[in-house]
């Protein structure tokens, strides 16, 4: 018999109007990586939620080394054993990385927190963990990735026999991956029980070694992930198969004018000499590893943040952009990564947030036409297949893909030709990221030209007519959809610094 | 089955973290406290109080329909009570001693207001000082500045007895019944309910509403949509800055001698009323009706707790917690 550690079993949610958790059954072993999978709403977060007593549960049972618990506050649950390394990490920005790994239970001397000790207990945890991180150093000068390895460092701390990743992933890159899987093999080799939230199927077939998807609050299954493959577990997922292909060619018309053309863009660190152009009902791919500079140059063309010189032309013709608002009225959309910040207004409905880049079409004299804001929404809904009980529904009740639907509803009305899409399906899940890609691509064969920025390869194979790819805020790739592969797109990501370093010295020198 | 059940009591639950329940609530709460003063006080039974009660309260129900806006924003207004004392000063001082007419120091009062908010909305939208400490800079400022300009005298406006003195019936007409008894008509309130029916329009129908409630609740995204957001953001202060010199034209109709250094505090009231009457400290949501409700509470407890022997300092005290409760249900309904 395997030696099981946690195991929840019949575990029932029910918050108003959603059956959020129906029956759920989920165990974790002693060292292994069991991942749970899911459409977003799925159910998962709310069953981690469960566990580590953040809300409680309607009825089940928690099993927990063999005795039964019910954890009050996530607090409770940590001082047990069972500690969540969140997708938002957790950290104090101007507190040293030791003071953050102990802070509630600071070791003292007398009156005085004993910093010496709980430096060199830091020390120790890093070694243990075999990472390389000052503990003196301040928490926000740490990139995101050395931020998670100090979360994780906090939870062996705290004792954890349970540690839950929330799609840790999300915002490092290719080599920080590396690193935390390492880190990830090491704590499994431990003997620690490992739960793992992550939409990315490759990283759940490397590194898990069971897979239980939920579907709609509901158990479906468990495999064994050396036994199964990615179309099985997407088949569960979303009770049908999906075939990721790549396009093969580029649909963009041979001779299609150029909408716009960029020429020279620097802004900042990250947009180095930047310089592209794009077709009328082109989708260009902008590929490249995390922090490449690629939403930076977006941001920047989009008149979001400021830029340090750099030409812009719309049509062939010079566009004055220094605002999002000039870059609206030159008929470009943004849509953000981050769509709770910069994409909609979400707390409020579907029709405010339709009409929200164009409200000066819906006005009828100084008051706004609400009956009609209400039916353009609507046609929008349908048409885009939004799914929404009615168009004054609060966005933030929406799922992801739906939020991200209403968003290309607000370019769409607002008249934008070209649209920027910022990582379009991040946080989606996969049976709507389907729907947003199906989306984007007649968005271009409709004569709309996209730029799209995603850190998926898949994505930019599957949608790109063209691709062009950043490292560290300069382009150092271009190539066509039918000459391009995974690995002559990560080898342009990672092109060499020193070659980067020479460019610019040359630029340094120039007066 | 268990699916209507479900959808039942989430339609039940929506309504209780609606607004509209909120508005319900506190409409209750003021026809109970009315019938409770009523009960308990013959005197407060009187036409002649119900007709103080609402004299009493114009200037601060403008006050309370301004600062709803910049609130709304997430931002508020401290300057509005010293503010209005130092409009009103002026005015009166530009009508005694530079003979200005009443119409043009009516004007003045008014559009010093409005100056006054387009500094405060410039400081906040446009130097992104913290709305806090940018009015807390504007009320010292006007605290001192209508002393100053007043050479600490106190001004006066026309009362029943000068000439002008129709000025003051544009709030509170007297007509003299056939029996010979004089019934004040407190004519004001209707300037007030037109203005807060205005104002609700311009909340819930109109650009300018739209963009300052996305303010409070999705800066960036409007930002990013193309909107002007530091425009509408002053815009919202001007707005509070308009209905201050309103609120120091009408507290000049009502009392006619103005006092320097009165003043501070009269914005908290407002401030505190807007807030009973469930606009969101934090912003993104309020209404203009809620805060009307909440001054018609603050002043019934005003006028009505000494008729039955409690004094100005228990009518503090039951509006701190009041405002307190309020707070608290608001955080209860929204988890």
């Amino acid at each position: 018999m395997e030696d099981v550690i946690l195991t929840m079993k019949g575990i029932d949610k029910t918050f108003p109007g959603v059956h959020a958790l129906n029956h759920v059954d989920f165990d974790v072993r002693r060292g292994e990586v069991h991942a749970l999978m899911g459409e977003n709403g799925a159910g998962k977060s709310t069953l981690m939620k469960v566990l580590t007593g953040i809300c409680a549960k309607d009825s089940g049972e928690i099993v927990f080394e063999g005795r039964t618990v019910e954890f009050r506050s996530p607090g409770e649950a940590q001082e047990a054993g069972i500690v969540i390394v969140h997708q938002e990490l957790n950290m104090i920005g101007h507190l040293t990385v030791a003071q953050n790994i102990f802070i509630g239970r600071e070791p003292k001397r007398g009156l005085f927190i004993d910093d010496a000790r709980m430096n060199k207990e830091a020390a120790k945890l890093f070694a243990q963990l075999r990472i390389d991180i000052d503990p003196k150093e301040t928490m926000s000068n740490l990139t995101v990735a050395k931020q998670q390895m100090c979360e994780i460092a906090k939870a062996i701390s705290h004792d954890a026999k349970v540690i839950i990743f929330d799609e840790p992933t999300a915002a490092l890159t290719e080599n920080e991956i590396e690193q935390l899987f390492a880190i990830i093999q090491d704590l499994r080799a431990k003997g620690y029980g490992i739960v793992y939230i992550s939409h990315r199927m490759d990283e759940i077939k490397r590194i898990t070694d069971r897979v239980t998807v939920m579907r709609d609050g509901q158990y479906i299954g468990t495999l064994i992930t050396a036994e199964c493959t990615k179309e099985d577990i997407i088949s569960m997922m979303v009770g049908r198969v999906i075939y990721e292909d790549p396009k093969t060619e580029n649909r963009c018309p041979p001779g299609a004018p150029v909408v716009l053309k960029v020429e020279h863009l620097n802004a900042g660190r990250l947009v180095r000499d930047v310089s592209f152009e794009l077709h009328q009902g082109e989708i260009l791919g902008f590929a490249g590893l995390v922090g490449a500079g690629r939403t930076e140059t977006a941001r920047a063309l989009f008149g979001a943040d400021p830029r340090d010189s750099g030409d812009i032309y719309i049509d062939g013709k010079k566009a004055e952009i220094h605002s999002p608002r000039d870059a609206v009225k030159a008929g470009i959309g943004y849509l953000s990564e981050d769509r709770k910040r910069f994409g909609a207004v979400l707390q409020k409905s579907v029709a405010e947030n339709t009409t929200l880049a164009s409200l000066q079409k819906f006005m009828k004299g100084i008051f706004i036409d609400k009956r009609r804001e209400a039916g353009t929404a609507a046609e929008h809904v349908k048409a885009l297949k939004t799914k929404t009980p009615d168009v004054e529904q609060p966005v933030k009740n929406l799922s992801g893909g739906n939020q991200q639907k209403v968003i290309i509803a607000k370019w769409l009305v607002s008249d934008a030709r070209i649209m920027i899409f910022d990582e379009p399906t991040r946080g989606i899940d996969v049976g709507a990221k389907q729907e947003i890609y199906e989306l984007m691509a007649k968005l271009a064969e409709t004569g709309k030209s996209i730029i799209m920025i995603s850190s998926e390869l898949a994505e930019i194979l599957r949608l790109s007519d063209r691709i062009i790819v950043m490292c560290e805020g300069r382009i150092t790739g271009e190539m066509d959809i039918a000459d391009a592969t995974q690995e002559k797109i990560m080898a342009a990501a990672t092109r060499e610094i020193d070659q980067q370093r020479q460019a610019g010295a040359k630029e340094g020198s120039r007066p | 089955m268990e699916n209507t059940m479900i959808k039942r009591k989430a339609a039940r639950i929506a309504f209780i973290r609606s607004n509209t329940f909120q508005r319900l609530l506190l409409i209750a709460v003021l026809i109970l406290l009315y019938a409770f003063f009523c009960a308990a006080s013959p005197a407060f039974r009187r036409y002649t109080t119900l007709a103080y009660i609402c004299n009493n309260m114009y200037y601060t129900l403008l006050l309370a329909i301004g600062v709803t806006f910049p609130i709304i924003t997430g931002g508020t207004d401290l300057s509005m009570g010293t503010g209005l004392i130092c409009y009103s000063l002026i005015g009166s001082y530009l009508m005694r001693m530079c003979g200005w007419p009443l119409w043009g120091a009516i004007l003045a009062t008014v559009l010093m207001g409005a100056a006054m908010g387009t500094v405060n909305g410039f400081g906040v939208a446009k130097l992104n000082i913290p709305p806090f400490i940018m009015t807390l800079g504007s009320m010292m400022f006007c605290r001192g500045m209508g002393s100053i300009l007043t050479g600490g005298m106190s001004g006066t406006w026309p009362n029943y007895l000068e000439p002008g003195a129709g000025f003051r019936k544009i709030f509170r007409l007297v007509i003299t019944a056939d029996s010979g008894q004089r019934i004040p008509i407190p004519l004001g309130m209707v300037w007030m309910v037109l203005l807060a029916v205005i104002m609700t329009a311009v909340l819930n129908h109109t650009r300018t509403g739209r963009y300052i409630i996305g303010i409070g609740s999705g800066r960036e995204a409007l930002k990013l949509s193309g909107v002007n957001v530091v425009k509408w953001n002053m815009i919202a202060y001007i707005i509070c800055g308009l209905f201050t010199g309103l609120a120091a034209v009408a507290y000049a109709g009502t009392f006619s001698n103005i006092t320097p250094g009165e003043g501070a505090g009269f914005e908290l009231n407002a401030i505190g009323a807007a807030i009973i009457g469930g606009t969101s400290m934090t912003g993104g949501s309020g209404s203009v009706f809620g805060a009307f409700l909440g001054v018609l509470l603050i002043s019934l407890l005003q006028v009505g707790l000494p008729f039955i022997g409690l004094n100005a300092n228990w009518q503090l005290l039951v509006t701190g917690c009041i405002l307190m409760g309020a707070v608290t249900i608001d955080r209860l309904r929204k988890p």
